[in-house]
C-alpha cells in the first residue's frame, strides 16, 4: 500500500476512533436536566393529619444542599423541589402536574403517602416521568411490566406482615392471635401479609382484631376487647403515638403476649421509651435501618456520619425520628443513581440505572440488608431482619430474611 | 339610592353597634339583630334581592362586561399551560361547591361544616358509575347532582330541628362520619375501600381540536355557568326572598305564609346537589376518589371558602374558590417549614381587612365610589 | 370469627375473667377517656359562657399550653412550679388573643370570627410542629404511678386525679360565676353587652377575662390529658370532636352538663366499639346518636331552653 492510503487510512481510522468515545461521551438531556444542575421534584404533606412525615423532606432537602456544597453530582448541582400536598390525593395530583409540567423536573422523588401516589401513578406512568423510591410499603409499586416509571425503596408492609407471621408459625404454632391495626391502607396492608403468611390458619389463629382511627384519642378500649379474647400473641400495627400507648396499656393491664411491633414504630428512642423501657421488654420487630436511638450503634461509623450530618445540615431534626435515618438513606440511593447516570440524564435512563443496582448498601442500613434491583425486579429492599428488644437494645432473632428465604 | 344589595347589608352586620349577642339557638351569619328587612326588600327601586334596580344604560353596560368576562374565560386555556387550565378546573369546581354552601349558609342562614360529605357523594356516585357500570362521565354529573339532591333534603329533614351550634355539630357529625363510611369493609366492593377508585380521563368528544385537559376545563366551565345562572335565577325569585326571610326573621316569614320546614329542607337539598355536582366535576378532573380526599378538612375549607369570598353573594362564591385554590400554594410556597402557619396567618390578615368577605369589601368600595361620583354630578348640576 | 374486636368464645380461659369483667373494663376505660373529654369540653363552655363564641382553637391552645409546661419541666422546673407558672401564661396568652386576634373582628359576623378562630387553629397546630417537631413527648403526671384498687379493678391512679381535678375545676368555676361579682360581671358582659355597659361594666376587659380563664381551663385540661395520650402537636384534634359533642349534648352554657357529657360520650364510644358496630365507624355512630339526643331535645340535656321573642 502506498503511504498516502496509509496515512488517509490512518486519519480515517483515527477520525472514527476520536468520534466514537465523543458519541458515547455526548450529554443527553431531559426536562430537567443541564450542564449545571438537576431538578428533582418532591411531594410531602407538610401540613395536615400526616405532618409528622414532613421531616423525611427536610432531611432529604438537608442531604441534597450537603451534596452541593460538596460540588454535586458530576459537577451539576441538585436543585430539590419539594412541595406540600397535606396528604390529599386531589393536591398530590395538582402539585405532581406542576413539578412535571411546570417545574419541567427530571424526575419525582420519594412522593410520600399511598393515597396520594395512587392518585398520580397513570399519570406519571403516562407521563414517562420516573416516579422514584415512592415514600410508602405499598406491594403495587413492584410492578415493572405495567408500571415501568415507578418504584419504591422501602420493604413493603406485606412481606413484613407475612414475616411475622411465618415466625409464629414456626416458634408458637398454637398460637392465638390478636391484632390492633390503624385502619388506613398501611395497617390493612400489614394485616393482609400476616393473614396471608398464616395461610389457611389464619382464620383459626387469629382470634381478635380491632382497629382505630388516627382521630382516637387512646387505643385503650380496643387493648381490653383484644385481651378479653383470650389471645397470647398480639400485633401492634400501629403509627408511634398509638403504638407507645398499646405497648403501655398491654403491660399495666397486667396482659402478657408475645408481642409484634411493626417496624414504623420500632424506633427505641420516640416510641419505647415513651411507653417505658421495661414494659417494651420483649417486643420482637423487624428492621432494615440501624435505629439510631440504638445503644448497639453508638459508635457505628454510618450512623456516627449520619449524625455529623445532621448536626450540620439539619440541626432542627429529631435525632430520635427514624424517618430522618430513612431518609437520609434513600438520598443516597439517589445520589448513587445519579452517579451511576453520568453525562446521560435522561428519564429512561434514570429508571435504567435504578433497575441495575447490585448488592448496593448504604451504611445506614442493617449489616447485611443489600440493595438489588432488575428490570423485573423494582422492590430495592426487600431483606429485614427479625430483633427482639431486651429491655435496652435490639438483638438480632436469627438471619436477615427475604420474604422468598424465610422458610 | 343604594346600588348596594339589601340582603347582602343584612349579612355585614358592620354597621351599628352588637345589639344582642347570639344564644346558641339563633343565626349564627349575622350579628345585627335588626335588619334592613322590610326597607330593604319592599322598598322602592329595588327587586327581590335588594339589587337597584339599574337604568337601561347600565344593564347594557353590565351585559357588555359579563360577554367580555365570558370571552377572556374561554380564552384562557389557550393562553396558559395545561396545568394552569387544571387549576382553572378546579377553581370552576370549587365555586360550583361554595354557591352550593353558600345558598344554604349565606342565603338562609343555616350553618353547615359537613358539606364535605356530600361533595364526596357526588365524586364516589361519578366514580362509581364510571368504573363500576361504565356510564359516560357527562351522565355522572347529573347523576351525582340528583343522588345529592335527595341526600340532602332527607338530611335537612331531621335537621329542621337543630339551629345554630346545634346544627353546626350534626353537619359536622356528617363530615367527620363521611370518610369512615367510605372505609367500611362491609362497603368496599362499591368504594373500593381505602385504595379508592381510579378513573380514566374523558377525551374530547367529535374529534375537537383540544386536548383533554382543555375539553375538560370547558366542560366544567359550561356546567358552571348553568349552576350559576340557575342559582341566580333561583335567588333573585320567590324562592330567594323565602330563604333570606326564613334566615332573617323565621317566625314572621311563617307567620306570612311561607313554609319554613320545606324551604329550609328544599334549601339543604339544592345546596347538597350543588356540592354533589361540584364532588362529581372535581373527581374526574383528579381522575381518582379516596376516603382521604374527603376529610373534615375539606369541609372547613368550604366554609373558609364562602366567608371569605363573601356570605350571601354569588360572586362571593368565585373569590372563595380563588382563595382555597391558590392560598394553600402560596403559603407553602412562603414558608416549608410551618405553611399551615402562613395559611392561617392569611385566613386572619383577609378578615381583618375584609370581614365580610371579598365581595362585601368590593360593594363597599362600588358604594364608596359610587357616592364621590353621586355627589361630583350632584354638585356639577346644582 | 370475630371481626370486630368483639369478645370470642374464649373469655371463660382469657385473661379478663368473665364476660362481665369485660364489660366493667369497658366501661371504666370509657370513664377514663371520658374524663378527657369532659375537661376540654367545660373549657369549651367556659369560652362560650364568657363570648358567646365557640372557641375551635381551644383545643390546639391547651395543646401549645401544655407545650410551653413540658419546656418548663424539661428545664429542671419541679412539676407543681410549672403547672402553675403554664396557668398564668395560659392565662396571659388568652388575654393577648382576645386583645390582639379577636377584639379587630368583634363587629364582624359570627362566621368570619368562626373563620378567624379555624385561623389560629391552624397557627397554633403549625407553630408547634415547628418548634417541638412531632416526635412524641412523655409529660409527667403529679399522681402516684402505683395502680389503685378499687373492689376487683385496678385504676390508673393519673385517671382518678384527672377526673378529681377536673370536677375541682367545675366547682371553683361554679362558684365563681354563681357567687363572686367578677363571674356575674362576666355573664352579663357575654349576654348583654350594652346593658352591662350601661351599668359600668368594662366589657372589653370581662371578654379578655373570659379568654384568659378558657384558656387557663384549656391548659389544665392539657396537662391532665397529655400524660396519657403523649405530648404532639395532633393530641388535641380526636379529643376536639368528642369534647365538642360533649359539649353540645350536655347543653353548651352547663358545665355541669360539659362534664357529664364527656363522661357519657366516652362510656357511650366505648361501649359501641366493644359490643354494637366495632371499631371503624363508632365515632360516627356516636356523634348520630348524639344528634338523635339533640333533635329530641335541641338545647341539650342540661342546656337552658331560649325562648325567642317575635
Amino acid at each position: 500500500m502506498s503511504t498516502k492510503h496509509l496515512l488517509v487510512s490512518a486519519i480515517v481510522v483515527m477520525g472514527i476512533a476520536a468520534a466514537m468515545p465523543s458519541a458515547m461521551a455526548q450529554k443527553k438531556y431531559d426536562p430537567g436536566a443541564s450542564d449545571t444542575e438537576i431538578k428533582i421534584g418532591n411531594i410531602m404533606p407538610y401540613s395536615g393529619p400526616a405532618s409528622a412525615y414532613g421531616t423525611i423532606g427536610k432531611t432529604e432537602a438537608a442531604y441534597f444542599r450537603k451534596i452541593n456544597d460538596a460540588g454535586g453530582v458530576n459537577g451539576r448541582k441538585i436543585n430539590f423541589i419539594s412541595v406540600d400536598d397535606g396528604y390529599s390525593p386531589p393536591k398530590a395530583v395538582e402539585m405532581a402536574r406542576r413539578l412535571v409540567e411546570q417545574d419541567q423536573v427530571l424526575l419525582v422523588f420519594q412522593s410520600l403517602g399511598t393515597p396520594s401516589n395512587t392518585a398520580i401513578h397513570k399519570y406519571m406512568n403516562a407521563k414517562k416521568v420516573p416516579q422514584l423510591f415512592v415514600a410508602t410499603g405499598a406491594t403495587k409499586w413492584n410492578d415493572a411490566k405495567n408500571f415501568p416509571w415507578t418504584m419504591g425503596w422501602q420493604p413493603n408492609y406485606h412481606t413484613e406482615g407475612w414475616i411475622y407471621a411465618r415466625h409464629v408459625l414456626r416458634t408458637k404454632p398454637d398460637a392465638k392471635i390478636a391484632l390492633l391495626y390503624q385502619n388506613d391502607d398501611y395497617g390493612k396492608d400489614l394485616l393482609k401479609g400476616v393473614e396471608d403468611g398464616l395461610g389457611g390458619k389464619a382464620k383459626t389463629m387469629i382470634v381478635a382484631k380491632a382497629s382505630y382511627e388516627t382521630s382516637d384519642p387512646t387505643v385503650d378500649s380496643q387493648i381490653v376487647q383484644l385481651q378479653g379474647s383470650g389471645a397470647n400473641v398480639f400485633f401492634n400495627i400501629a403509627t408511634p403515638k398509638f403504638a407507645a400507648m398499646a405497648i403501655r396499656k398491654v403491660y399495666d393491664i397486667g396482659w402478657k403476649p408475645v408481642h409484634y411491633l411493626n417496624n414504623v414504630s420500632a424506633s427505641i428512642g420516640a416510641v419505647l421509651k415513651p411507653a417505658g423501657l421495661e414494659k417494651a421488654a420483649g417486643v420482637i420487630t423487624t428492621q432494615y435501618l440501624k435505629d439510631a436511638s440504638d445503644a448497639r450503634w453508638k459508635n457505628d461509623k454510618g450512623v456516627n456520619d449520619w449524625r455529623t450530618f445532621m448536626a450540620k445540615y439539619y440541626p432542627d431534626g429529631d435525632l430520635k425520628d427514624s424517618g430522618n435515618v430513612y431518609g437520609y438513606g434513600v438520598a443516597q440511593t439517589l445520589v448513587q443513581i445519579l452517579k451511576q447516570c453520568g453525562d446521560n440524564l435522561t428519564r429512561a435512563n434514570v429508571m435504567k440505572q435504578a433497575a441495575s443496582l447490585k448488592d448496593w448498601r448504604t451504611e445506614v442500613l442493617l449489616p447485611g440488608i443489600k440493595i438489588n434491583t432488575s428490570a423485573t425486579d423494582f422492590a430495592p429492599i426487600e431483606a429485614e431482619q427479625l430483633v427482639r428488644f431486651d429491655g435496652k437494645e435490639y438483638v438480632p432473632l436469627g438471619e436477615v430474611i427475604t420474604k422468598s428465604g424465610a422458610d | 339610592m343604594s346600588r348596594e344589595s339589601g340582603l347582602e347589608n343584612s349579612a355585614k352586620g358592620a354597621d351599628g353597634p352588637l345589639c344582642k349577642s347570639p344564644h346558641p339557638g339563633e343565626k349564627l351569619w349575622s350579628r345585627n339583630r335588626r335588619p334592613k328587612f322590610f326597607r330593604d326588600y319592599f322598598g322602592a327601586g329595588s327587586n327581590a334581592v335588594g339589587e337597584a334596580v339599574a337604568a337601561p344604560s347600565s344593564r347594557l353596560r353590565r351585559a357588555a362586561g359579563v360577554a367580555l368576562l365570558l370571552a377572556a374565560v374561554c380564552a384562557l386555556p389557550f393562553l396558559v399551560s395545561n396545568y394552569r387550565t387544571f387549576q382553572l378546573t378546579l377553581v370552576l369546581v370549587y365555586a360550583i361547591a361554595l354557591l352550593g354552601l353558600n345558598i344554604l349558609t349565606g342565603y338562609n342562614g343555616q350553618i353547615s361544616l359537613g358539606h364535605g360529605a356530600f361533595y364526596a357523594i357526588g365524586a364516589y356516585v361519578a366514580a362509581i358509575l364510571m368504573d363500576k357500570f361504565g356510564v359516560p362521565y357527562w351522565l355522572t354529573v347529573p347523576a351525582a347532582g340528583a343522588t345529592c339532591l335527595a341526600a340532602g333534603f332527607l338530611f335537612g329533614l331531621p335537621a329542621l330541628r337543630l339551629e345554630g351550634l346545634y346544627l353546626a355539630l350534626a353537619t359536622f357529625a356528617l363530615g367527620v362520619s363521611m370518610p369512615q363510611l367510605l372505609k367500611y369493609k362491609h362497603l368496599e366492593g362499591w368504594t373500593g375501600g381505602v385504595q379508592g377508585i381510579v378513573i380514566t380521563k374523558p377525551d374530547p368528544p367529535f374529534g375537537l381540536p383540544l386536548d383533554q385537559d382543555q375539553w375538560l376545563y370547558f366542560f366544567t366551565l359550561a356546567v358552571a355557568i348553568l349552576m350559576f345562572l340557575l342559582g341566580w335565577n333561583l335567588l333573585r325569585g320567590r324562592v330567594g326572598r323565602a330563604l333570606v326571610a326564613i334566615r332573617d326573621q323565621p317566625i314572621a316569614a311563617e307567620a306570612m305564609g311561607v313554609n319554613n320546614a320545606l324551604y329550609k329542607s328544599l334549601a339543604f337539598g339544592v345546596s347538597a346537589m350543588y356540592t354533589g355536582v361540584a364532588g362529581a366535576l372535581g373527581a374526574i378532573a383528579v381522575q381518582f376518589v379516596a376516603p382521604d380526599s374527603f376529610s373534615i378538612f375539606l369541609s372547613i375549607t368550604l366554609l373558609v371558602g364562602i366567608v371569605i369570598g363573601g356570605l350571601a353573594s354569588i360572586s362571593g362564591a368565585l373569590y372563595g374558590a380563588v382563595f382555597i385554590q391558590f392560598v394553600p400554594n402560596i403559603a407553602d410556597q412562603i414558608s416549608k417549614a410551618a405553611p399551615w402557619a402562613i395559611y392561617g396567618a392569611f385566613l386572619l390578615g383577609f378578615m381583618y381587612l375584609m370581614p365580610t368577605g371579598v365581595a362585601g369589601a368590593i360593594r363597599m368600595l362600588r358604594a364608596r365610589i359610587g357616592r364621590r361620583t353621586n355627589a361630583h354630578r350632584g354638585s356639577r348640576t346644582t | 370469627m370475630p371481626e370486630r374486636g368483639t369478645l370470642s368464645g374464649s373469655w371463660a380461659f382469657g385473661l379478663g375473667g368473665s364476660p362481665m369483667d369485660a364489660f366493667l373494663n369497658q366501661v371504666f376505660a370509657g370513664l377514663a377517656t371520658g374524663g378527657i373529654y369532659a375537661s376540654v369540653a367545660l373549657a369549651l363552655v367556659m369560652i362560650y359562657q364568657a363570648t358567646h363564641l365557640v372557641n375551635f382553637a381551644q383545643g390546639e391552645m391547651a395543646m401549645f399550653s401544655t407545650y410551653l409546661a413540658w419546656t418548663l419541666i424539661d428545664a429542671g422546673m419541679p412539676y407543681w412550679p410549672a403547672f402553675f407558672l403554664t396557668l398564668v401564661l395560659a392565662f396571659m396568652l388568652g388575654v393577648l388573643i382576645e386583645r390582639i386576634v379577636v377584639r379587630p373582628v368583634e363587629r364582624a359576623p359570627v362566621l368570619s370570627v368562626v373563620v378567624v378562630f379555624i385561623g389560629l387553629l391552624v397557627i397554633f397546630n403549625s407553630l408547634a410542629g415547628w418548634i417541638y417537631t412531632y416526635t412524641i413527648k412523655v409529660f409527667p403526671s403529679p399522681f402516684p404511678k402505683e395502680p389503685v384498687r378499687l373492689g376487683a379493678h385496678f385504676f390508673s391512679a393519673h385517671e382518678l386525679g384527672a377526673v378529681g381535678v377536673t370536677l375541682v375545676v367545675l366547682v371553683l368555676l361554679y362558684v365563681f360565676f354563681r357567687y363572686t361579682p367578677l363571674g356575674l360581671a362576666l355573664r352579663a358582659a357575654a349576654q348583654n353587652p350594652e346593658s352591662s355597659r350601661l351599668v359600668g361594666i368594662r366589657v372589653g376587659w370581662m371578654l379578655a377575662l373570659g379568654w384568659g380563664l378558657a384558656a387557663a381551663i384549656g391548659a389544665v385540661a392539657g396537662m391532665m390529658v397529655a400524660p396519657t395520650v403523649y405530648l404532639d402537636p395532633n393530641m388535641m384534634a380526636g379529643i376536639l370532636i368528642y369534647a365538642f359533642a360533649a359539649a353540645l349534648v350536655g347543653g353548651i352554657d352547663s358545665p355541669g352538663g360539659a362534664v357529664l357529657g364527656g363522661f357519657l360520650v366516652g362510656v357511650l364510644e366505648n361501649l359501641l366499639g366493644a359490643y354494637v358496630i366495632g371499631n371503624e365507624l363508632k365515632l360516627s355512630v356516636a356523634l348520630v346518636l348524639i344528634v338523635g339526643v339533640l333533635i329530641v331535645r335541641p338545647s341539650g340535656l342540661f342546656g337552658r331552653v331560649h325562648v325567642t321573642r317575635v
